[in-house]
């Protein structure tokens, strides 16, 4: 193999180890969207609470710490422990379930067959509550997170590809984060699970009919509320899931939050409604991003990576606005 | 329950509305006042023009109405003899009254035999007793059993309504409410639904609450009939005394006293009762 062919590909593996990331982030969205009908502008602010609430458990942080020692005049910051990286995640993932239950007494359910921009809406109100609730219970300084997941570049994977470039060449290997490959293998557990929570269960049935005709459901029987609780639910888990593996890669920060922007066009092209469709999307958003970056990149002068997916997303919505596996428009005349 | 005609007359009603009011977004008045009740075991339908309060008195029934943001202000609603004006609609389900909804309302994007499983929902038994009424429904309905692998949304008018029935038919229901079944549907398909219904009824004892437009039909099946005017019942009889009352021949069956009008009398006269109203 040729050096110009082994960058290619490197690229292309690169690309497809981002498109996990941002799937990540979009599966949560299309999981509300399908059950609900409800764009939820507070995805990527959920999976930054997630990860706040994890480093936070995890390393001891007292919550309100600054609010309790403002009023109180104490100095408390700690609790002095360590917990396990495993015990943190089930700790976020029961705060994460009792946020959805909140949120649903509090708000959904008096929005119950309201306009659907009217719950997005609510979902940006939403967003911003849980950023500033984020900060005050965590504080906003950027924490780094350690829950075990390997990081940095793979030596073995970089010997290998040396190996393929021809003899005599100056080719060091391909760089491949171990961290990205955790977070595929992750991405593809997680959405055979919700597939097959979808298709096979009584829940995942019921939240499919949900999907398809709100009234019809609740004339079976199925309980709005329950259902919604679940959906939230699950979306907080895919949150949380998203949130450990971008604070792993980059930090737990503030400007996590918006990496719900770059879920945008990730769903446009994979379609609301489809959780594999979250996952083509975003390998192909990837991809995309980083090929237009090495190739047409030099000829108008870089930084094609932040708005290639945008223009990708909107030749998608011209030619095929349902995405590539959004649910087909039933009509019957 | 297959004596369960006969049983009719004695029964304490399986349901029974008294005099209730519906008010939608606190300000229209939808029903002033509608009773009626359905023996343990019957047919009895719900007649009506379009707009005289039908539907919104099946949804009073089955709760649907909390999510349409109408609630029922006066009068009280008995299943069972239990008051159930403040059980959601799934509690209603799972004491054994579901509704039918008018336009089928199937989930499209589900298979036919999706459908039908979601109608299972509330049931806490398991997977075997919900396959025994798989193939229950499936010996009713043997259409949908043919297209049991299909999305709901593809499948005919008629299928649909068969799936929606079906469905319901899965929550083990003492009643159904059944919207008007006969929508959109060609003549033979509604004589054909309609014999399925009178067979459920007879032979798995679900009593059946009727709303119709096709005043003929549903009082060849129903035992019992009110008629529904702006939000009022203003005529209530057994079917067959209905179907020869005068005025209801003459308003919902299109014949008058005096045999068949000429079609330009009946324009002439609608006309003048326009103007008089």
């Amino acid at each position: 193999m040729n050096v110009e062919f082994l960058f290619f590909l490197e690229t292309v593996l690169n690309g497809l180890m981002a498109g996990v990331m941002y799937a990540l982030v979009a599966l949560g969205f299309a999981l509300i969207f399908k059950a609900s009908g409800i764009f939820n502008f507070a995805q990527g602010v959920m999976a930054l609470f997630a990860a706040l609430t994890l480093v936070g458990l995890q390393t001891g942080q007292v919550p309100f710490a600054h609010l309790i020692n403002a009023i109180f005049g104490t100095e408390v910051h700690h609790f002095g422990w360590e917990l396990p990286a495993i015990v943190a995640i089930a700790g976020t993932l029961v705060v994460m379930v009792a946020f959805a239950y909140l949120f649903e007494g509090l708000v959904l359910k008096h929005l119950v067959n309201q306009e659907p921009i009217i719950l997005f809406m609510a979902t940006i109100g939403l967003a911003y509550f849980l950023e500033g609730f984020g900060d005050l219970m965590w504080g906003a300084d950027i924490k780094p997170m350690d829950v075990g997941i390997p990081s940095g570049g793979s030596f073995w994977w970089e010997d290998v590809t040396r190996e393929w470039a021809p003899e005599g060449s100056d080719y060091f290997g391909m760089y491949v984060d171990k961290l990205d490959v955790v977070a595929a293998i992750v991405a593809v557990v997680l959405v055979s699970g919700l597939v097959a929570f979808s298709q096979y269960t009584k829940f995942g049935r019921a939240l499919r009919a949900v999907a398809d005709d709100h009234q019809a459901a609740l004339s079976v029987g199925i309980s709005l509320r329950t259902i919604w609780v679940v959906v939230w639910s699950i979306a907080g888990f895919v949150a949380l899931v998203a949130g450990i593996m971008w604070g792993a890669k980059s930090g737990v920060q503030f400007s996590l939050s918006l990496i719900a922007l770059k879920a945008l066009p990730v769903l446009i092209l994979g379609g609301f409604t489809s959780i594999p469709g979250a996952i083509v999307g975003g390998l192909i958003i990837g991809v995309g991003e980083k090929l237009a970056e090495l190739y047409i990149g030099p000829l108008v002068g870089g930084a094609i990576e932040n708005w290639f997916a945008y223009v990708v997303a909107l030749v998608f919505l011209l030619f095929r606005p349902q995405g590539l596996f959004g649910e087909r428009i039933i009509e019957r005349i | 329950m297959a004596d369960a005609a006969i049983a009719t007359e004695t029964a304490e009603p399986l349901l029974e509305v008294n005099n209730i009011e519906v008010i939608y977004n606190h300000v229209i008045l939808v029903l002033k006042g509608v009773s009626l009740s359905v023996p343990r075991g019957g047919i009895v339908a719900l007649l009506g023009a379009n707009g005289a309060g039908k539907t919104t008195t099946l949804k009073a029934i089955s709760n649907l109405l909390h999510a349409e943001r109408g609630e029922v202000t006066k009068g009280n609603i008995q299943f069972e003899g239990d008051r159930v004006e403040s059980l959601s609609p799934n509690e209603l389900v799972r004491r054994g009254c579901i509704q039918v909804m008018e336009g089928r309302h199937c989930f499209g994007h589900l298979t036919v035999e999706e459908n039908l499983l979601t109608g299972a929902f509330t049931r806490r038994e398991g997977g075997a007793a919900i396959k025994d009424d798989l193939e229950l429904v499936y010996s009713y309905f043997p259409r949908l059993k043919e297209r049991r692998n299909s999305q709901a949304g593809y499948t005919s008018g008629g299928e649909q309504q068969m799936t929606a029935i079906g469905r319901a038919l899965m929550s083990k229901p003492k009643m159904i409410l059944l919207d008007e079944p006969s929508m959109g549907l060609a003549p033979q398909l509604v004589e054909e639904i309609f014999e399925i219904v009178k067979q459920l009824n007879e032979e798995q004892g679900v009593s059946i609450l009727l709303a119709e437009q096709n005043t003929n039909i549903a009082l060849r099946y129903a035992q019992h009939g009110y008629i529904l005017e702006s939000g009022r019942v203003v005529l209530d009889g057994e079917g067959k005394a209905l179907r020869e009352n005068e005025d209801v021949k003459e308003f919902y069956l299109g014949v008058g006293g005096e045999g068949r009008r000429s079609f330009r009398n009946v324009k002439h006269y609608k006309r003048r009762k326009r103007w008089l109203s």
